[in-house]
């Protein structure tokens, strides 16, 4: 195999000593990458031009063929260069595949079932940036009328945030209370966060719990963005503002909790800053951008409004998301 | 059948000295200017590690001959701190991103066999060999 390698360089090379042209070299460059996908190394490739060179014009000056061992000398640490950098190609291939498994057990891990509630439409989507997700949409539907949501998002991205939204999982099943108030949801989650989770982690979170009778929404939040309300009849957004520490910051912390009223054709956003934090070229995306491409849907299925939220925003980044992006719209029908 | 001479590693120059060593035997039992190269490279790779990290030790170079085929051995052997996580030493990219060289990976890749032994505080053994093919 060497051999006839070392024989077909030698042919192209005396090709191209013969006539120096580009055809010549355009032969010579193709059979480089037959040597590449053969992992030959430089250092080989070298001492094959050596010899190649011996049989052509064996009287050469004796400098020449030290050069040409001097050159090898050279090449050796190219050549292990090469090939540490195969085998970090290769091990960046087995840590693609573990997380692409990961991220499916994390889809699964994570999957809640949407409530269905008289009167409520529920549009939602949560797309990770990296294969992970550090967002976190949690239903607790338990019949009686009531559905509580969390929405949650764990400062930082991939791996380490989507570990530690499991637990805020296990948090919320334990609870599994579809009748619990914010206050005492994100005082429990807080508890439980603050005791697993180090330092460096923290989680935003919020919470609501819609009574279908009512259409009353009470909500809380652990330093979360705020949450929005479109009213109909006036045709006007408010921001949902209510106060609470990021949850893991402090055992003691407690939570505030207010509530609002829900009228027909009104909708609550809730989102996480993937959403708002979007940039464009000319500058951040705020909260009036997001507004005006909920108006223009405003009269369509919560799904589809969510859905086309997500598009613009992408649109506008050129298809570029800067974070999880995770948005969900109640809408009262 | 074994013959073995060693060189003693002090000084950087005595890296120098090492490669001479393994230089002659690897050309005396035929192996070509590639190889060589190869060989010297690891020997450069080893001592220089004695001489950063232990202060002293030993480079010794070993004929062998197994099944009818000729090799060398390389041996390193020092009684300096050892090395904490051999794991560690033996990863890709640990000692070329800090441009230290091929590192200890790189040896492995330069020879055909790798043995390493190392207990803190008491030393580093390393032995690697290549056969002639």
């Amino acid at each position: 195999m060497v051999q006839k390698i070392g024989s077909q360089y030698k042919e192209i090379l005396n090709q191209y000593m013969q006539r120096q042209s580009e055809q010549n070299l355009y032969v010579g460059q193709n059979f480089s990458r037959q040597l590449i996908s053969e992992n030959t190394s430089p250092e080989d490739v070298i001492s094959m031009h050596k010899a190649a060179m011996q049989e052509l014009y064996e009287d050469m000056p004796e400098t020449v063929w030290h050069s040409f061992d001097f050159l090898i000398e050279m090449m050796i640490n190219y050549g292990l260069a090469l090939q540490e950098r195969q085998s970090l190609l290769q091990k960046q291939e087995e840590l693609r595949v573990e997380m692409d498994l990961a991220a499916n057990v994390q889809e699964t891990l994570l999957s809640t079932t949407m409530p269905s509630l008289d009167g409520l439409d529920i549009g939602l989507l949560s797309v990770p940036l990296r294969k992970m997700n550090g967002d976190y949409i949690y239903f607790i539907s338990g019949g009686e009328g009531h559905a509580g949501i969390a929405v949650a998002d764990v400062i930082g991205k991939g791996l380490p945030a989507a570990l530690c939204m499991s637990m805020v999982k296990f948090g919320m099943d334990s609870l599994n209370d579809s009748t619990a108030f914010p206050s005492e949801v994100l005082s429990t989650i807080n508890r439980i966060v603050e005791k697993s989770v180090d330092d460096f982690m923290f989680v935003s979170m919020f919470y609501g719990r819609y009574e279908a009778e009512t259409g009353v929404l009470t909500y809380g939040s652990a330093g979360h963005e705020p949450a929005m309300i479109y009213r109909a009849e006036t045709g006007e957004f408010e921001e949902l503002t209510v106060k609470g520490l990021l949850l893991g910051v402090s055992p003691m912390a407690s939570y505030e909790e207010k509530e609002v009223k829900l009228d027909k054709n009104d909708m609550v956003v809730i989102m996480t800053d993937g959403v708002t934090e979007g940039r464009t070229a000319e500058g951040f995306i705020d909260r009036q951008v997001i507004n005006e491409l909920i108006l223009r849907k405003k009269d369509e299925s919560a799904q589809t409004i969510v859905q086309f939220v997500y598009d613009e925003l992408v649109r506008m980044q050129n298809a570029e998301l800067s974070d999880d992006f995770t948005l969900v719209i109640y809408k009262k029908v | 059948m074994s013959n073995q001479s060693s060189v003693e590693i002090q000084t950087e120059w005595d890296i120098v000295a090492a490669r001479q060593l393994g230089r002659n035997v690897a050309k005396e039992l035929g192996f070509g200017t590639v190889d060589q190269a190869r060989i010297t490279t690891a020997i450069s790779e080893l001592a220089r590690n004695i001489y950063l990290y232990a202060g002293q030790g030993r480079i010794e170079i070993q004929r062998l001959t197994e099944n009818g085929i000729n090799g060398i051995l390389i041996i390193a052997a020092d009684n300096g701190p050892g090395i904490p996580d051999i794991r560690k030493v033996m990863e890709d990219g640990f000692s070329t991103s800090g441009g230290l060289g091929a590192g200890l990976p790189g040896v492995k890749r330069l020879m055909d066999d790798f043995k390493i032994e190392t207990t803190l505080g008491e030393g580093t053994d390393i032995r690697a060999t290549k056969w002639l093919r």
